[in-house]
């Protein structure tokens, strides 16, 4: 999507982030960190190991308390909101995809009642519809049909993090937040999946926030970037602006390594 | 005869106090858990413990007590409660649903309708009906505490993913009062439709887990299911072989080597009330004198008998707890 594209889409933020600040004792998870999520639009936050990626994630998804800050959901104050609310708003608009699919699916449960689970907390009662919907998730995101009543601890690593996406988009949220995604999968597995999200992010358009330490992974999916150094934005914009023309000599030192790689 | 060493009950006043006021705060929010400080009691926890401080706390002198193990009032566990309390309290036992004021019960609710003014007493082994979903009690706790029931389903549609239908029969989880999802106790899911609309008062004591909770009379409770696979309070196809009964939850018993098997009552009143009355069932024709009924020694003290006889145990056919369904890292979130 073009800038001009999203532009005229909506003129009101998604989600809009001010000074969002996260302390750990002395030590800095977060600080000060700024910035607007428009509906339809991919951001990629980028950053070495332990520059706050998922200290940031946390916050925005409510798992964490921020010291100092505001985040407004779709005009909403999420931090003055009750945690009923707040849960409520994580299974129905929202969406969080773990690194490791086993700390976002039940490995206990079926494939299908993994995706199942979330229309059921949100009032679905019909067994017969929620295993059609169910169905119908597990196709989209390539897993056999006979595979249904299947755990999830007998799929591979890329079906079970497929499944992890299945369960999550399932009730049609609007903000999906993702760590690392991609994160443990070998590299072909890693294409096949992304190609997977980018598909299901345009045909849904979904908002996202995308962390990753892979590059490769935000030039394919995010439209804009955030580059993250000691709990710090230090540069952000329209990703192939960043990555192609980077001004913090950090974020030219991120792409240089890369291109080693 | 009151043994003079113990306090009305065995337990001291200030305790039963304690016990009660938890009671009370479990009757006022009916099916919500209530933790108590459980006393050790003279006897193992799989004996009902909790179920026992209930009783202590509820009963007067005036009380006439009946205990059940399996709808049977001659099994060990049942006697063994029943002496107890006949030893500590004084109370005159019965084993007459009707003419009870208050009845330990574990595994079943009787057959004979509940009047007002009667305490039925639940001895609960695990309350929390999430803990087979959920292990984390910080979690369980705040699931209730924000009506997140979603994940009872996510049991029942495994279940009917695995087996075609509801297969969970024992302890099934019922909602009461539209608000706390509650577990019944391992009673069949046969009588949960005798839990709601009750003019008795039914509490639930977990001795070990340290938890109480109640159904006041005339509660509302529903048992959880699905649109198009609505709850059924299902039972054995059979009439008692004994007193012809076709509506009482029936025990499939073994009766020799060679295969042979009989349905009887659960309810051991209920049956010989009905035999009294001239009722007579398959094996019991005219003239032959009926065989004494089957009192299969319960408890966990595991009698050899057990395994041969109870068919229907709960602690045999219900799936093996703690295996878990739980998301695997710490998710504040919950659902994940
Ligand atoms: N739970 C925690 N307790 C203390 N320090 C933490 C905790 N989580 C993260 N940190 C620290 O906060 C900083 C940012 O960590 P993190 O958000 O995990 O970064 P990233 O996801 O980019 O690797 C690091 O210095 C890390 O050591
Ligand atoms: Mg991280
Ligand atoms: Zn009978």
């Amino acid at each position: 999507m073009t800038l001009m594209e999203r532009m005229t889409m909506t003129d009101q933020p998604l989600l809009r982030v001010e000074g969002l600040t996260k302390r750990y004792g002395q030590r800095i998870g977060c600080a000060d960190v700024s910035f607007d999520l428009y509906p339809g639009e991919v951001l990629g936050i980028v950053g070495e190991s332990g520059s706050g990626k998922s200290t940031l994630l946390s916050c925005l998804a409510g798992h964490q308390r921020p010291d100092l800050g505001r985040i407004a959901y779709d005009g909403r104050d999420v931090l003055a909101m009750s945690e009923t609310e707040r849960r409520r708003l994580s299974r129905t608009d929202w969406a969080y995809v773990h690194q490791n699919p086993r700390d976002g699916l039940r490995m206990g449960v079926s494939a299908g009642g993994n995706v199942g689970e979330r229309l059921m907390a949100v009032g679905a009662r019909h067994y017969g519809d929620i295993r059609g919907k169910a169905a119908d998730w597990l196709g989209r995101v390539e897993i056999a049909a006979d595979r249904i009543d299947d755990r999830p601890s007998a799929f591979s690593g890329g079906m079970q993090q497929r499944l992890q996406i299945a369960r999550n988009l399932v009730t049609g949220p609007r903000l999906v937040f993702m760590d690392e995604p991609t994160g443990g999968l070998d590299v072909s597995v890693q294409a096949r999946l992304l190609d997977l999200l980018r598909g299901l992010v345009r045909d849904l358009g979904l908002s996202v926030i995308i962390v990753t330490h892979d590059l490769a992974v935000v030039r394919l999916l995010a439209h804009r970037l955030m580059v993250m150094k000691s709990g710090r934005v230090v540069e952000q914009g329209l990703t192939d602006q960043v990555l192609d023309d980077p001004q913090h000599a950090y974020t030219q030192l991120l792409v240089s390594s890369v291109l080693q790689v | 005869m009151t043994d003079q060493a113990y306090n009305f009950a065995y337990l001291d006043e200030q305790t039963k106090r304690m016990i009660r006021r938890a009671i009370l705060k479990g009757i006022a929010v009916p099916g919500y858990q209530v933790p108590f400080a459980s006393r050790e009691m003279p006897m193992p926890y799989g004996w009902g413990t909790g179920g026992v401080q209930v009783t202590a706390a509820c009963l007067v002198p005036e009380d006439r007590l009946k205990v059940i193990d399996q709808g049977a009032d001659d099994t060990t566990n049942a006697v063994s409660i029943r002496r107890f309390f006949q030893r500590t309290a004084g109370v005159a036992t019965t084993e007459a649903t009707a003419e009870a004021t208050v009845i330990q019960t574990r595994h079943r609710i009787p057959e004979t309708p509940l009047k007002a003014g009667q305490i039925l007493v639940y001895q609960v082994p695990i309350p929390e009906p999430l803990r087979f979903l959920e292990p984390r009690e910080t979690e369980t706790r705040k699931m209730h505490e924000l009506e997140e029931y979603g994940l009872m389903h996510v049991k029942l549609y495994e279940d009917i993913a695995r087996h075609g239908q509801i297969a969970t029969s024992y302890a099934y989880p019922v909602k009461v009062e539209g608000r706390y999802v509650m577990d019944p106790s391992p009673i069949p899911k046969f009588d949960n439709p005798k839990l709601g609309n009750n003019p008795a008062i039914q509490l639930f004591g977990a001795g070990r887990e340290q938890r109480i909770y109640a159904l006041p009379p005339w509660s509302r409770v529903e048992s959880l299911d699905f649109d198009d696979h609505p709850f059924e309070a299902s039972k054995a196809a059979h009439d008692c072989d004994l007193c012809g009964a076709g509506h009482s939850y029936l025990d499939e018993v073994i009766t020799d080597d060679a295969g042979g098997r009989m349905f009887v009552c659960s309810d051991t009143d209920f049956c010989a009330g009905r035999r009294a009355k001239g009722h007579r069932g398959r094996l019991s024709s005219e003239g032959v004198a009926p065989p004494p009924h089957p009192s299969p020694t319960r408890g966990e003290g595991g009698a050899s008998l057990d395994a041969m006889v109870h068919v229907n145990d709960p602690l045999a056919s219900s799936p093996p707890r703690g295996e878990g369904m739980g998301v695997g890292g710490a998710d504040p979130e919950g659902t994940a």
